[in-house]
């Protein structure tokens, strides 16, 4: 058996806990098909046919051995759900605090951008020991990010964002595979997970950087694109100001409220007909088709920073102390 | 025809077979029997083709760079298995094969409740099949079998159309097929058949019509709004378009989940027939197997969920779906305890259909319980998407529902063609394509736990070796199910002559000669037991 790889690396905080389950789940699988099989072969042999005539007593069943086969197997899956499920649970979000990183797919690359401007393909450098926050969407299908050593996955749609986390815990290279077939090349999208000392991320960061900021790319954007002359700072404009938006709740002329995340303002900027600010007219042309989704990500990212540095940020830190 | 052609036959007693031998008495023909023959011979067919694509797949990832094809060519093969193997085969093969051929016979009737729409069946399941036969000759299709939108509708320039057109005509075969199923259950029982009297396999058979009638129409619908968004660029699922991308994944698994237990429910009503007859007893908890059919009917419409964990749903949808999944997992177990018990002192015989049947609930006890780990939220998250969830469907779908038709045909394979077939062969075919299975699907299992994605027409040189295993066990399997193809259409001809209750079974279809007449029964049949009478009082009874 030797060179048969039997179990993938641990490379995340959340990797040996995942195995742990797998390894309960398969334990007591394993004892209960050793149970079921070596009964069947017990009976099979004690009570092979010896005679053509043999007619064995009709049993009915037995409504004790019903209720113990039925009650047994409820508690094991429960077990399994609540384990399985507490698991996910506390897994489902980010801590407070994680650094973030932006991911768009595409057909068949992932790429991929950090909010100090650096940008990679196929590639994701993270620093060793600090929990990492993607957002990530895509520009045509279906695609899924997903790293075995880190046990994560999760789906990269097109049309909203999805977000997903970890904390990696061992320095290496580590597969990324595009976990749902996204057309010819599918098993071609694939990259590395670059597992860093914070220093040397620090350092790489700086390295070689052309460009701006994901925050600085947003501000040129938001002036390139017009947006600035309706959307003014001091809110005299035909459009809600934008400052201090981010993350604050939003009333709508519907009567209703939305909460000012990315996925709203991603829905601002593309459809912005859907939900409108109370007090505003429906004067805003839809931007889809004319920004891609990095670009939309810079936006929204540049959004983010003036509102949390204009009024609320205070709130904000509130809130994540809160979670 | 000529009566010199006829002289030998004069003596043999007439029965379906011979009633008529010209083509149209087939392809014209109301007799539920022959219907089940046609069907026979269609899904074997498209068996052999979507076998010979998992065979050139096989072959293609020998080699981590892939050994055959193009992967554009790779994505093709995959996705026309998936589709000729589950609609056009899986579905189809029990319920229209077997149950088409035993439901009347096992209930004590002429016929099914309508013969005329039971021959329409076919002829749309044939309709469907040459859509898809079309759509593989006229380039193929890359969509993958779960036809998974946006790529489907608005990325792809393959056959999307041909295919989908295909698999809505065939549903109407399933529909209808269950329709008849039920009303022909519900109404045509001989005197004295109580519901607590029917064979097993007619309990699974009910519910497999249960799910057919109610959960096709919704995959007609999801597949038909596919193809408008890919002929007509309508907004449905397609977010540039104003879609909803996961709205398909919804739609598609509430039929999709529920149709793997069309697949599994009535080979587990196989395998209650034979595990009786071999043991000569009767089911050991026969009302709570019979229930447990249903519940899981019920239940399967529940848990489509399961199959969307990463897809970013509420994870408070993902308790509830994984809750439902773990319920669903309960009457399977109920059913693999009872059989077991049904074996103990039993008198047990060892001929080919208990070894099928055996191997059944081997390879479905396995694929049951590694559906404990997709079923978890937390694991499943690392294995959706991998190798592990293909080999925990093909141990349900191949190792559960193949190995559990190829033991009914063994078992009623007299009753149907007349003619025995040599059980040593038999027996050697049942135990490779045990071995052969496990060799293929066991290594599957770990590549996905270490991660390697299904559908990859390439891969990492570090999964290498398990793929060869695969690979090797593929060539086996595959050797497997050609040897009862040979000696299948080998003792049409020249097979022993089976007499009417070649294996000692109770249940109508084993009053009547082998193959039945025409007309089923000269007589209707009186019911006056249970189903599994194999005591010895209930046969001085009988007698």
């Amino acid at each position: 058996m030797q060179g048969i790889p039997i179990q993938p690396e641990q490379a995340s905080t959340i990797a040996q806990s995942v195995d742990h389950l797998y390894f309960f789940i398969t334990a007591v699988t394993l004892f209960f098909s050793v149970l079921i099989f070596s009964t069947i072969f017990y009976f099979m042999i004690k009570y092979r046919r010896r005679s053509p005539d043999e007619r064995p007593k009709a049993i009915e069943g037995s409504l004790p051995l019903e209720i113990l086969w039925t009650a047994v197997p409820t508690l094991i899956v429960a077990l399994f759900f609540v384990w399985g499920s507490t698991l996910y649970f506390q897994n489902s979000e980010a801590p407070p605090g994680a650094m973030e990183i932006f991911v768009t797919g595409k057909q068949w690359m992932w790429k991929v951008e950090h909010p100090e401007g650096q940008r990679e393909i196929n590639e994701l450098h993270v620093p060793l020991g600090h929990p990492v926050k993607l957002t990530m969407t895509s520009e045509d299908v279906i695609h899924d990010f997903f790293v075995p050593a880190f046990r994560v996955k999760k789906d990269v749609l097109p049309g909203r964002y999805t977000t997903m986390w970890f904390e990696p815990t061992k320095l290496g290279t580590f597969h990324l595979f595009c976990a749902q077939y996204c057309g010819a090349f599918h098993a071609g999208m694939i990259g590395s997970v670059i597992v860093v000392e914070p220093d040397e991320y620090e350092s790489w960061l700086q390295g070689g950087v052309q460009g701006e900021t994901m925050e600085a790319a947003g501000a040129r954007l938001f002036k390139e694109n017009g947006c600035v002359t309706c959307h003014l700072a001091d809110g005299s404009g035909p459009a809600p100001s934008l400052a201090g938006v981010y993350g604050n709740t939003v009333h709508l002329t519907n009567g209703q409220t939305v909460t000012a995340d990315d996925a709203y303002i991603r829905e601002s900027i593309l459809s912005p007909a859907a939900k409108i600010v109370r007090g505003y007219q429906p004067v805003m042309p839809s931007f889809q088709g004319q920004l891609s989704e990095e670009q939309i990500l810079d936006l929204v990212a540049y959004i983010r920073s003036i509102g949390l540095s204009q009024g609320n940020a205070k709130e904000k830190q509130q809130e994540e102390g809160k979670k | 025809m000529s009566t010199a052609t006829l002289e030998p036959r004069v003596q043999s007693p007439r029965n379906y077979l011979n009633a008529d031998y010209g083509w149209k008495s087939w392809l014209f023909t109301v007799d539920h029997k022959r219907i089940a023959l046609l069907y026979m011979a269609s899904i074997t067919f498209f068996f052999v083709i979507g076998g010979f694509f998992a065979f050139l797949m096989r072959l293609h990832l020998i080699e981590p760079q892939g050994a055959l094809v193009q992967p554009e060519t790779y994505n093709k093969l995959f996705t026309l298995h998936g589709v000729i193997m589950i609609f056009f085969f899986l579905i189809p093969s029990i319920p229209a094969v077997l149950g088409n051929f035993l439901v009347p016979l096992m209930i004590g009737a002429r016929d099914l409740a309508f013969p005329k729409l039971n021959l329409l069946s076919w002829y749309i399941y044939i309709v469907g099949g040459l859509f898809t036969l079309y759509s593989a000759i006229a380039g193929g299709v890359d969509t993958g079998w779960t036809f998974y939108t946006p790529y489907s509708s608005t990325y792809s320039n393959t056959q999307v159309t041909a295919v989908a057109v295909g698999v809505f005509i065939t549903g109407f075969s399933s529909i209808l097929t269950g329709l008849n199923f039920i009303v022909t259950i519900h109404k045509m029982r001989a005197p004295g058949l109580t519901w607590f009297r029917l064979p097993l396999f007619l309990w699974a058979i009910y519910a497999t019509s249960i799910i057919m009638t109610l959960g096709t129409p919704v995959l007609a619908i999801t597949i038909f709004l596919l193809a408008l968004e890919h002929l007509f660029h309508v907004g449905i699922f397609s977010p540039q378009l104003g879609g909803d991308p996961l709205l398909f994944q919804h739609l598609f698994w509430f039929y999709s989940h529920p149709a793997v237990y069309i697949m599994i429910l009535p080979a587990m009503g196989v395998v209650s027939e034979i595990i009786a007859c071999f043991a000569r007893k009767r089911i050991f908890g026969y009302k709570i197997v019979g229930f447990s059919s249903v519940a899981i009917a019920v239940l399967g419409f529940l848990v489509w969920g399961h199959h969307m964990f990463v897809t970013g749903q509420s994870v408070y949808a993902g308790l509830i779906f994984s809750f439902l999944s773990f319920l669903v997992a309960i009457p399977s177990a109920i059913k693999v305890f009872n059989w077991t018990s049904t074996l103990y002192k039993g008198s047990i015989s060892y001929e080919a259909p208990m070894l099928y049947a055996l191997g059944f609930i081997g390879l479905f006890t396995m694929g049951g319980l590694t559906g404990m780990f997709l079923a978890s939220l937390a694991t499943d998250v690392h294995l959706n998407g991998t190798y592990f969830i293909v080999a925990h469907f093909h141990y349900i779908m191949v190792g559960g529902a193949v190995m559990g038709y190829l033991g009914g045909l063994h078992f009623w394979w007299p009753k149907i063609s007349g003619r025995k077939y040599p059980n040593g062969w038999a027996m050697l075919s049942a135990a490779i394509i045990f071995i052969g299975f496990n060799l293929t699907f066991f290594p599957q299992f770990i590549l996905g736990y270490l991660g390697m994605p299904r559908r990859y027409a390439f891969y990492p040189a570090e999964f290498q070796v398990l793929n060869v295993m695969s690979s090797a066990g593929a060539s086996i399997l595959g050797i497997g199910y050609l040897i009862p193809l040979v000696y299948f259409i080998w003792s049409m001809r020249y097979g022993p002559v089976a007499e009417a209750n070649p294996w000692g079974a109770t249940g109508l279809e084993w009053q009547t000669p082998s193959p039945p007449p025409t007309e089923n029964f000269a007589e209707i049949p009186v019911v006056t037991e249970e189903a599994y009478a194999y005591s010895a009082e209930e046969e001085a009874s009988r007698a």
